[in-house]
Order: C-alpha cells, then sequence, then structure tokens
C-alpha cells in the first residue's frame, strides 16, 4: 500500500502546484476558447454554413480536432516542465509507478475539467442540438481519460528524448488516431440520438485501449526514467 | 544465434522464392470476375506482410531483451529489425495499391485496411524519428525500446482488429470472405504458403545481413 500513499501525495503535489500558479489550466483553457473562436470566424465566413447539409458532421470532427490538439499542448507540458533536479528528488523518494500514476491520474482530472468546458464553450458558439446529451458528454468525458492517459506516457518518452513539441506530436498521432476514430464514431451515434446498444462494443474497446495503455505505462515507465 | 550465421536456409529460401516466382506466374489459378489474373498478386502482396510481421516481431522481442539485459546488440538487432519491416511495409502498400488499382479502380480507394496501414506506418516512422532525435548511444536505446513496445500492440490493432470491424473492401474485413473460405483452392495453396515462409526468411535474413554490418561498425567505433 505504499505505492497508493505515494501516489496521493504526489498527485495532491500536482494538484497543488498547479492550484498554485493555474498555468496549465488557464493556458490550454484560454487555447480552446481561442481555437473555437477562430474556427466559428473561419467557418462562418460563408454564409449559410449552419443550415448546410454537411454541418453536423463538421461540427462532431471540428470538436474532436480541437479536443485533440488542445490535449497535445496540454499533455506536453506534464514531464517537461520538472526540472531535473526536482526528477530526480522525485525518483529518490518514490517508485517510478508511483509517479507514472499520479501524473496519469491528474492529466485524467485536467483533460475531464478541460473537455467540459470545451464542450459548454463550443456549444456557445457552434448551436447544435445534441439527440443524446447525455450519453454525448460521457463519450467527451471517455474520450478525455483516452487521451490523458495515451499522451501521458508519450510525453514522458518525449520529455525524456529531449526536444518537445515536434517529437510529441510526431510520436502521439499515430497511437491516438485508433482512439480518435473509436470516439467520432461513438460520439456521432450520440449526437443522431441512436440506440445507446449500438456504440456499446466501441465503448468496450475504448476501455480495453485504456487499461492497456495504463499497463504498458506502468511496466515501461521504470525502464524510461532510470539514466 | 548460430542458426543466423549458416548458409542452408538462406539457399533454401532463395530456391523457395525462385519456385513461388515461376510457379506463380505459370501454374493455373481459379478465373474469378473482377479479379482475372490479378489474384497472382496474392503470391507476392500478402507474404509481404508476412514478412514484415516476422521482422516487426522479432524486433519487439530484441527491444524486450535489451530492457531486460542492457546488451546493446540487441538494440542493434530491434533497429534492424524495424529498418527492414518498414522495407516490407513500403513494399507490401505499393503491390497493394497496384492491386487497388486493376480490382477497386483506384489507388488509394480510402479503404480502412489501407487507411490504418497508413499509419501503422506512421507509427514505425516516428520510431525512426524518435531514434535519429537522440545522440547518447544508451538513451537512445532505451527510450526507442520503450517506444517499440507502445507501437507494436498498436499496429497489430490497427492491421488486424480496426478494419475488420468496418466495412472494407478488402478481403477477410467487414464481412467479406478472406481468400481461403472462398477461392483459394488447392493448386494456389501450394505457391501461396511456401510463400509466406520463404519470404519471413528473406525478411530475416536481411535483417541479419544489416545486424552484421552495423555490429562492426559499433566494434568500430567501440575501439577509438
Amino acid at each position: 500500500m505504499q505505492l497508493l500513499s505515494q501516489t496521493k501525495h504526489l498527485l495532491k503535489k500536482e494538484i497543488l502546484l498547479e492550484w498554485r500558479s493555474k498555468y496549465a489550466f488557464n493556458g490550454v483553457l484560454l487555447y480552446i476558447v481561442s481555437t473555437v473562436f477562430v474556427c466559428y470566424i473561419a467557418f462562418n465566413l460563408s454564409a449559410g454554413f449552419a443550415q448546410s447539409q454537411g454541418y453536423a458532421v463538421v461540427w462532431n470532427a471540428l470538436f474532436w480536432i480541437i479536443m485533440l490538439f488542445a490535449a497535445v499542448n496540454a499533455m506536453a507540458k506534464s514531464f517537461m516542465q520538472e526540472s531535473k533536479s526536482r526528477l530526480l528528488y522525485y525518483y529518490s523518494i518514490a517508485s517510478p509507478q508511483a509517479i507514472i500514476l499520479s501524473k496519469i491520474i491528474y492529466n485524467v482530472l485536467l483533460m475531464s475539467l478541460l473537455s467540459v468546458l470545451a464542450l459548454i464553450v463550443y456549444m456557445l458558439f457552434f448551436t447544435n442540438t445534441l439527440g443524446d446529451a447525455f450519453f454525448y458528454f460521457v463519450v467527451v468525458l471517455l474520450g478525455s481519460i483516452s487521451f490523458a492517459t495515451v499522451f501521458t506516457m508519450i510525453s514522458a518518452i518525449a520529455a525524456k528524448a529531449g526536444n518537445g513539441g515536434t517529437l510529441m506530436a510526431v510520436l502521439s498521432f499515430p497511437v491516438i488516431i485508433p482512439v480518435i476514430l473509436l470516439l467520432i464514431r461513438t460520439s456521432k451515434i450520440a449526437m443522431d440520438g441512436l440506440e445507446r446498444s449500438l456504440s456499446y462494443g466501441n465503448i468496450g474497446i475504448l476501455c480495453a485501449i485504456n487499461v492497456i495503455v495504463v499497463a504498458a505505462s506502468l511496466i515501461l515507465f521504470p525502464y524510461l526514467w532510470q539514466d | 544465434m548460430k542458426f543466423i550465421y549458416q548458409t542452408w536456409w538462406k539457399v533454401l529460401t532463395v530456391l523457395v522464392i525462385l519456385y513461388t516466382l515461376v510457379a506463380g506466374l505459370l501454374l493455373g489459378v481459379p478465373r474469378l470476375p473482377i479479379m482475372h489474373e490479378t489474384i497472382r498478386n496474392v503470391y507476392f502482396h500478402v507474404p509481404m506482410w508476412m514478412a514484415m510481421f516476422t521482422v516487426f516481431t522479432i524486433s519487439v522481442v530484441y527491444s524486450i531483451k535489451y530492457l531486460m539485459t542492457g546488451k546493446p546488440e540487441h538494440d542493434l538487432i530491434a533497429v534492424e529489425c524495424a529498418n527492414t519491416g518498414v522495407f516490407f511495409f513500403v513494399v507490401g502498400l505499393v503491390t497493394g495499391m497496384m492491386w487497388a488499382k486493376y480490382t477497386w479502380g483506384e489507388y488509394w480507394s480510402n479503404d480502412p485496411k489501407q487507411n490504418s496501414a497508413a499509419i501503422a506506418f506512421l507509427l514505425y516512422c516516428a520510431y525512426l524519428v524518435l531514434r535519429n532525435s537522440i545522440d547518447e548511444e544508451q538513451k537512445r536505446a532505451k527510450i526507442s525500446a520503450v517506444y517499440n513496445i507502445f507501437a507494436f500492440p498498436v499496429m497489430v490493432v490497427l492491421i488486424m482488429i480496426l478494419p475488420r470491424m468496418t466495412d472494407s473492401l478488402h478481403p477477410g474485413n467487414g464481412g467479406n470472405p478472406a481468400f481461403g473460405k472462398l477461392d483459394l483452392d488447392n493448386r494456389m495453396r501450394v505457391v501461396l504458403y511456401p510463400a509466406f515462409i520463404a519470404w519471413s526468411f528473406m525478411g530475416v535474413w536481411i535483417a541479419s545481413v544489416r545486424y552484421r554490418i552495423s555490429l562492426i561498425e559499433y566494434k568500430k567505433n567501440a575501439i577509438e
């Protein structure tokens, strides 16, 4: 149970640090709001966009693309902002599993909060009627959890390799594409208000991917951090 | 490891590949609508993917071994296998695209199998880019081994599982029957199965030659 208490303390420290500076949260929130606003202006340059035929498809795809880029930006910071000496200190007092687990949990919390806010802002600008609003909301939460688990491990690899943003995008996009395909398909089902049982299979696969990614992170991270 | 330095299996591989080339072009094949003679491409297209899976599997096994033992040779094997795998990946994609042009009408027809193969290709390109971005040898070996182990299951999911869940033009996916069930008669089996094995060994051979070259380079650099 040492792992659990270590994870709890590290998680508390992450949240406390974030609460003091509010840098990651505010930065990404501003990123999302400005992206949504840019998209709003860009798409409404041509009149009659909201009444056009492909509106629903574009609405759904655009939301997930905005979420994808916001997630990359939010997660890229999770290991890079730690200074080398501070990392060394963590490693001397905590087990590597506790470190990666606390990062994953913290990122899941951050991404869930951000995705809910992003959905609200997005709905404000791009009006759309959701067929099954609650289910869409659940899918968005599940998507943000999946983004957090995948990107945490990738950002650990990218931070170790030592050159930030580009490598993060190059490494993470091929891994995240299957996840985002499943998410877009599932959320479209929720948006059209179709039978919920249609998407149980997809949700099962998403949960399985999350479990596999977390397990792989726990096994592989100890090899990654030791220099 | 003695095995890769022996000659007999290399001779056998070349002979069997020669046999599949000749027999694949000369032996009779079932006449099917749309496919016609292009069905012979199955002897060349599918074995490429078999070879790719073989070398990628060896690559991930040696990545795991590297993390456990830390021997630099294991890292060399892993990266040379990945390089060879990327080569077979490209050849498999190109043969598939040529086949698609004659049967589906387009080189690239937005088919789920084609798309996920392209994504998996990006995945392994990312692995090679990751290697180039790190200078320090041990660090590079360790980080890329971790990414390789991370990437392999994603590649399997992309190529083997996801296309099967959606509608696809590709045989064996989305309710389409694979060749095996419908029309692969015994005349084709005697060519196709040896081709699978022979091309897989060809992949292993290419990877082992590349590994031996890079081992020489590694040893040469180590003395200085």
